[in-house]
Parts: C-alpha cells; structure tokens; sequence
C-alpha cells in the first residue's frame, strides 16, 4: 500500500467526470424522467377526464331518449284524437250533404210529378174532347163546354 | 495461469503495478521489479490504474452522454430505458439522505456509483485475461499489469479525496469558518471541555475520508486475492470461479452502492447544522 501521485491524477480525473456529468448528462436525463412523468400522469388524468365525459354523455343520451319517447307518445296521442276528430266532423258533414241531397232530389221528383201530372191532364182534356167530338160527332162549341172539360180533367 | 515458479510469485506478480516514476539512479521510467516500484517515492503514478480507470470511466461517461444527448420524454429504448433507471435509483437515494439544495450531489452521486462499478467490475473478468492482454500489447511478458483499478488505494482514496475537499468546503460555504470549527470545538460536549471536544471529534471527522477509502480498497482486493487464489488450483477453478464470482457480484454492488451513499450522507452532513446539545 503505497501512496502516490496516482491519487492526485485520480482526483482530478474524478473532478472531471462529476464536471461532465452535472453539465452534460444529468440534467438531459432528469429532464426528460420529470417530462415523462408529467405525461403520463397528464394521460391518466386525461382518461379520467375522458371516462367522467363519457358516462355523462351516456347519461345525458339516456335521459333525452326518453324525453323524446314521452314527447312520441304525446304527439302520437295527439295525432289520434285530432285524427279522430276530423273522421267524426267529416262524419257530420257527410250526413249534412247527404239529407240536403235527399231533400233536393224529393222536391225535383215532387216537382216532376207536378209537372207530369200537369201535362198528362191537359193531353187527357184533349183526348177526352177529342173522343167526345167522335161520339158527338159534331161539332162541340170549344168555348161552350171548355169548363166541362176541365172539370173532368181535374177530376182525373 | 501462466507458467510461475511458485503460487507467491504468481500473485506477487499479479499485486505490483506498472509504475512510472523516478528510479534510484535518477532515470524516469517504468519500475521492472518490486523493488525498483518501491524505491520510487511520491511523484510515480500507476500507469495501469490510471489507464483501466480513465477506459472505464470514458466507457461510462460515453454511455451516458450518449443517452442523455437523445433523452427524450417519449417510449425510451432499451438503453434509455437502462441508464433512466440507474439515474432514477440515483435521484432517489439522493432525495431520501439529501435533504438541503444541491445540483452537484446528484450527478456526483452518479458518478461514484456508476464509475466505481465499472472498475469493480473487472474484478469479475476472469484474473489473467486483461494481464495477459496488456502483455501481448507491451510485447513483454514479465509486465506487471493490474486490472482492477478499486484494488488500488490510489484510486479510492482518490475519490476519498475529492469527497473530503467537497465536505470541507460544504461546510465552510454553508455554516462559515466560525462555524465549522466550533463544530469540532464545542460538541459534544459544549465550551468548557474544549479539548475533549477536539480530541473526539477531529479524528472522526478524518476517518471519514479514510474508512470510505479503505472500506472499497480492502473489499475489492481481498475479494481479487481469492479469485488469484481460486486460478492456482488447476480445472477445479471453473466452478469455485463461477461460484465466488456470483457471490461477487453482490459485493461489487453493495461496495459501489455504499461508497454513493456514504458520500451522499457525508455531504448531507456538511450541510446541516448539528443539533444543539
């Protein structure tokens, strides 16, 4: 064990090195663990962050659906009364227009009958006049027996 | 293992080093015998050790600098991976024993750690292979070549060294001369058993370099003694290697791993005020 100058060189090749090192190598290193460090720990919280958004947006995606389920329903409802209601209102109208058809054909045909009988009493008058002449075989005063005739007609 | 004339002279020949130095004629050059090695005084150096210490320390450096030019915050690669991991156990013991602020202590932590495992290392390549191969490379086979760098006390008590200035100039920089020095002088046991102060405290505080470079030193040589031990014997050698070895890998570690923590806790120490007594 003897002592010499090699432990000077020793030294100062250590002074050295440490010099190096804490200039050079540490903080690089140490740097990027603490960079990497605050990544990650960013990323777990961004998860975090990302699983809380997710359920709330689940739950919020649940709770709409059924609001809009109710609302369906509501307009369904909705949409079958009123449904309903023009079927009866239609309903209505259609019995309306049927009776005034009705009534309006039975006054033409009322009328018609009118209007035939009417005809048929001034051609039996003629008739009737005409089979008297024949019988008579003269010649009748029109104006003479015109209210006869017309009697006879309306008796008809 | 080479041919030898006896077990002594293999692991003598494995225990000098290549030296440089001045020779007792007055010439400078490399020492070709333990007795020219030690009639060298102070101003020689240890060729070997220095060599295989700068090489590892380079090999470690670069690794690092490496990594740390293409550090970045995303997916590491494998290597980042590796080298992220020795820095954050680092930084961790550093923040457990370290309690002031100090950018300094983490890479120097770093470096201990990292550097002394290195030349620990050797210790786990098989004794002879880097022997040798310094011996094919110098073309001289009688050469004295150590490979492991932490069997040298030059070496650790290199490190030693540094720690001790950086503790002494901590505390003077933090708590001033004053208040350095009255550490020595008024603890434990306060100003009227001043003397009785100096005598405890002083030598502990200088064995605190001087464990911390003997600790390392006597690991790593007692442990390099074996596996020379274990290379006498013949084939047998492959599994007491093997076996030593794996138990070495343990020591080597705990060796680097205590040398960081001890000068972590040494500096923390210089950097906080004893409690009063």
């Amino acid at each position: 064990m003897n002592l010499n100058a090699t432990i000077l060189g020793q030294t100062i090749a250590f002074a050295v090195f440490v010099w190096f090192c804490l200039k050079y190598v540490w903080p690089p290193i140490i740097t990027a663990l603490s960079e990497r460090q605050k990544k990650i720990a960013d990323g777990l919280e961004a998860a975090d962050r990302a699983q809380r958004d997710l359920n709330l947006a689940q739950n919020k995606a649940a709770d709409e659906l059924r609001e809009a389920k109710v609302k369906s329903a509501e307009i369904i409802d909705m949409a079958n009364k009123r449904a309903s209601q023009i079927v009866d209102e239609a309903k209505d109208k259609a019995r309306d227009e049927g009776q005034r058809l009705i009534a309006g054909a039975r006054a033409e045909i009322e009328m018609e009958v009118q209007r035939a009988r009417e005809a048929l009493r001034t051609q039996v008058a003629a008739i009737v006049i005409a089979g008297a002449e024949k019988i008579l075989e003269t010649s009748v005063d029109q104006a003479a027996n015109e209210e006869l005739v017309k009697k006879l007609a309306s008796e008809l | 293992m080479p041919e030898y004339e006896s077990g002594t002279e293999y692991i003598a020949h494995h225990l000098g080093f290549l030296k440089y130095g001045q020779k007792a004629d007055g010439t400078w050059g490399i020492a070709h015998s333990v007795e020219e090695a030690n009639a060298m005084g102070f101003w020689s150096i240890h060729v070997d050790s220095m060599l295989m210490s700068l090489l590892l320390g380079f090999l470690f450096m670069g690794l690092f600098y490496m990594v740390s030019r293409k550090a970045s915050s995303g997916v590491p690669g494998p290597l980042q991976n590796a080298v992220e991991f020795i820095v954050e156990m680092v930084q961790t013991n550093v923040k457990s024993t370290f309690f002031a602020k100090n950018e300094l202590i983490g890479p120097l932590a770093l470096t201990i750690f990292c550097w002394i495992f290195m030349m620990n290392l050797m210790d786990l390549v098989p004794v002879d292979w880097i022997p040798l191969f310094a011996q094919v490379v110098a073309q001289d086979s009688h050469l004295y070549f150590k490979a492991v760098p932490t069997t040298d006390v030059n070496i650790t008590a290199g490190f030693a060294l540094a720690v001790f200035f950086l503790v002494i100039f901590y505390s003077i920089k933090i708590k001033g001369t004053g208040g350095f020095l009255s550490e020595f002088a008024f603890h434990p046991f306060g100003k009227w058993a001043l003397p009785l102060n100096l005598v405890m405290e002083v030598p502990s505080f200088l064995a605190k370099p001087v464990s911390l470079a003997l600790r390392l030193y006597g690991n790593m040589f007692a442990g390099e003694m074996i596996f020379m031990v274990i290379a006498m014997v013949g084939w047998f050698q492959l599994p007491l290697h093997f076996a030593w070895a794996v138990f070495h890998i343990l020591i080597i570690t705990l060796q680097a791993y205590l040398f960081m923590m001890l000068t972590i806790v040494y500096l923390n120490q210089a950097h906080t005020k004893p409690e009063a007594h």
